[in-house]
């Protein structure tokens, strides 16, 4: 893990410190409301329905123990015991005072953490495949460019008052874990095939939202040393030439489309040609200083079987369930990644108690060289697990709630946290979540079923990601009445794609029951271990729009 | 109106014109729609300077920055951050004339403003009087370092830092 050197540090307290001026001139009225708004989103301080809320960074959802620890004091001295993991990795408190906000800062100061950049109109926190450095399908480690871009775009003197958002998400495997066709600009590490040195993919223009659109590729291979000054291009043009006369139209996405991605990748090309590369990259030194952070922990030598394991497996099948569903195969022999589900039936994704913070904790140190990850999907990763280690893993995650073995299957839902705390939802999503939860919460059932994502958004912000659901819900507000959109063939991976609506918008009771329409015809027409996405791919939406129309109405 | 240069209050020996008269007003800004005819009515020893509205192109601009002394590029809103691109790029074109930032901007947009290559900023009279000048001085010295390199003097770039650390670590030449 990236740890901060003394100028890093320094960076972070000098943010404190400016945020606790901001807030005093707030106060003394020299700042306007309107001016104050975009220094406290840029710090991640929100107003929302009830209360403020807080978004921490968490860089490439990357923590160890330690920090971990911090957030659940924090959640249970200024919150209610409890934070939201977000579907951009960073947790969420709900309910912090305004006046505490200095002192929490201090405190995530305290473990290398900060809410720089977590909102507001400038490059938010950077994103990774949460399996960095344990896939067997990585070409390289992702998190060295993930923690150079956080650095880069940390205080950026022209890049902070940009059109609107603007997020960056880093891969280096074949499969995409961090739905980089859907950010402003996705970046995948590949070979090149003349002289397989590792290059970047850059894609740009991705964005859910009410404009959903996947990133246009606009150069195949960008050679790593020339990162920073090819971010700087790209983000030049936007901030010249992306729309500000609409809120709703001032993406990047908007500008690729409305220019076509041919011209804008001319356009930043143009720019690249004149700048100078040497005078703004980093220096190949200090790409090799932050890479060794992230050099493979000292791993034991293991058998790739483990014997202990096996009999465990043999002898509990609950337990060989959650490992079948909830572990990924780790590129040294003998570990594994295990993947903690935060969606146990019946709860809000994402949420963890600051008692299920300390046993994951507790866990990550004892049993995962002190790291952790947590993945957009709202869950948590131990990613360095012996497997001869799994079962009591699995016994202690038992008596916290947290052993639930549903990782990729149909109650695994993506979702915002909607009208019960956002002040910008139009419906309720964790309560939709929470009753198809209950309704396919039978194991055996679910694993039947196989990988299936559902995404719910409570408006068309698309905070939770519907647009690139297996199946998408969308709430939207009708007639003072909340009314839910679904759509389907949405893929966040490799194959990245928008969903398509199945029909008109249901009541929120009605949900559950479409669902399971929805998967009866899965299940009628699968092939051999064809899954979810794939069937639907095959099959076209007909069969899916006509079992939807059957769904009963509660009213005409 | 009030202005600002990175050592705190300074004096305006430029004066605003409303179109391209220039007459014998020593220096003297123009908007950007009459620049054309200003330069064709300049004198001698006379400093002209222009005040641009942030969409323009650098394109634009670039075959008169020879004769411009100073160029002014309008803020509209403070959260229109336009002029530090253009700023950025009016530098790279080599304008070494003075780079003027005019318009509403907040105190915390002062050290930026100072590296993206401004030299002054000029505030509508209500900001300044309700931001005071002790303000700006605090916002612009809210970081002794940055992350970015090309946007200021190497002593206070991070990566600058670390290099010449390297460097100093590393046995050198006998």
């Amino acid at each position: 893990m990236y740890r901060y050197d003394e100028f890093d540090e320094r960076f972070v307290r000098e943010r404190v410190a400016q945020f606790a001026d901001q807030v005093a001139r707030r106060l003394d009225g020299s700042l306007s409301e309107d001016e104050f708004k975009p220094l406290r989103l840029k710090n991640g301080v929100y107003l929302q329905l009830h209360a403020y809320m807080l978004r921490i960074a968490v860089p490439y959802g990357t923590l160890n123990a330690r920090q971990l620890r911090q957030l659940a004091l924090i959640g249970e001295r200024y919150d209610r015991g409890y934070g939201h993991f977000t579907t951009r990795t960073n947790l969420q408190f709900n309910w912090p005072k305004l006046r505490d906000i200095p002192a929490i800062l201090g405190l995530l100061a305290d473990v290398e953490m900060h809410c720089i950049q977590t909102s507001g109109n400038c490059i938010r926190n950077v994103t990774a495949d949460h399996f960095a450095g344990v896939a067997r399908d990585e070409i390289e480690d992702p998190r060295p460019t993930a923690e150079l871009i956080r650095q880069w775009s940390s205080g950026h003197p022209e890049f902070s008052y940009l059109p609107r958002k603007f997020k960056i998400a880093v891969t280096g495997a074949q499969e995409d874990r961090a739905v980089t066709r859907a950010h402003d600009i996705g970046l995948r590490l590949r070979r090149h095939p003349d002289t397989q040195e590792t290059c970047y993919e850059v894609s740009v223009g991705g964005g859910l939202g009410r404009t959903p659109m996947i990133g246009k590729v606009v150069r195949d291979y960008l050679p790593k040393k020339d990162l920073l000054a090819y971010l700087e291009a790209i983000l030049r043009v936007y901030n010249l030439e992306g729309r500000r006369d609409n809120k709703y139209k001032a993406r990047v996405k908007i500008l690729v489309h409305e220019i076509g991605a041919e011209e804008f990748a001319r356009r930043v090309e143009a720019e690249f040609a004149r700048l100078d590369g040497p005078s703004i990259n980093a220096d190949p030194e200090e790409v090799a200083r932050i890479a060794a952070y992230f050099a493979p922990p000292a791993y034991e030598t293991l058998p790739a079987v483990s014997n202990t394991l096996e009999a465990a497996r043999a002898a509990n099948p609950a337990f060989a369930r959650w490992v079948e569903v909830n572990t990924t195969a780790h590129k040294v022999p003998g570990y594994t990644a295990v993947t903690i589900s935060l969606k146990p039936a019946g709860q809000a994704p994402g949420d963890a108690t600051s008692a299920q913070m300390r046993t994951v904790a507790d866990l990550a140190e004892r049993y995962s060289l002190d790291e952790l990850r947590v993945t957009h999907a709202q869950n948590l990763v131990l990613p360095h697990v012996r497997l001869r280690d799994l079962p009591a893993i699995w016994r202690t995650l038992g008596e916290a709630g947290l052993a639930e073995a549903n990782i990729g299957l149909v109650t695994d839902i993506i979702s915002c946290p909607g009208l019960d705390y956002c002040a910008l939802a139009t419906a309720r999503s964790i309560p939709i979540a929470q009753a198809i939860q209950q309704r396919f919460a039978d194991a055996q059932r679910q694993r039947e079923i196989g990988p299936l994502g559902i995404k719910i958004s409570g408006c068309i912000n698309a905070c939770g990601h519907h647009h690139v659901g297996h199946i998408g819900i969308l709430g939207l507000e009708k007639r003072g009445i909340e009314s839910y959109q679904i759509t389907l063939g949405g893929d966040a991976g490799e194959n990245a794609a928008i969903g398509e609506i199945l029909g008109p918008g249901l009541a929120a009771e009605e949900v559950p029951a479409a669902i399971e329409r929805i998967v009866a015809v899965y299940l009628a027409e699968r092939l051999e271990a064809e899954s979810f996405i794939d069937a639907v791919r095959r099959l076209g939406l007909a069969p899916f729009k006509a079992a939807f129309q059957e769904v009963p109405r509660a009213a005409a | 109106m009030p202005l600002l240069d990175r050592n705190g209050a300074r004096e305006d020996g430029w004066t605003r014109s409303e179109g391209a008269a220039v007459g014998n007003i020593p220096a003297v800004i123009v908007p950007w729609d009459s620049l054309a005819d200003a330069l064709a009515q300049q004198g001698d020893g006379r400093n002209i300077g222009v005040l641009i509205p942030n969409s323009l192109a650098i394109s634009a601009l670039a075959p008169f920055l020879p004769r411009l002394a100073l160029v002014a590029i309008g803020f509209p809103a403070y959260s229109d951050g336009r002029g530090f691109s253009l700023a950025r790029q009016l530098r790279r074109a080599g304008f070494a004339g003075e780079l003027r930032a005019s318009g509403p901007l907040i105190p915390d947009q002062f050290a930026y403003a100072l590296a993206c290559g401004f030299d002054t900023i000029e505030l509508p009279q209500a900001n300044a009087e309700r931001q005071p000048l002790e303000q700006w001085l605090r916002a612009r010295d809210s970081y002794s370092l940055t992350y970015q390199r090309g946007y200021g003097t190497p002593d206070r770039n991070i990566l600058d830092r670390r290099r010449a650390a390297r460097a100093a670590a590393a046995p050198g030449p006998r």
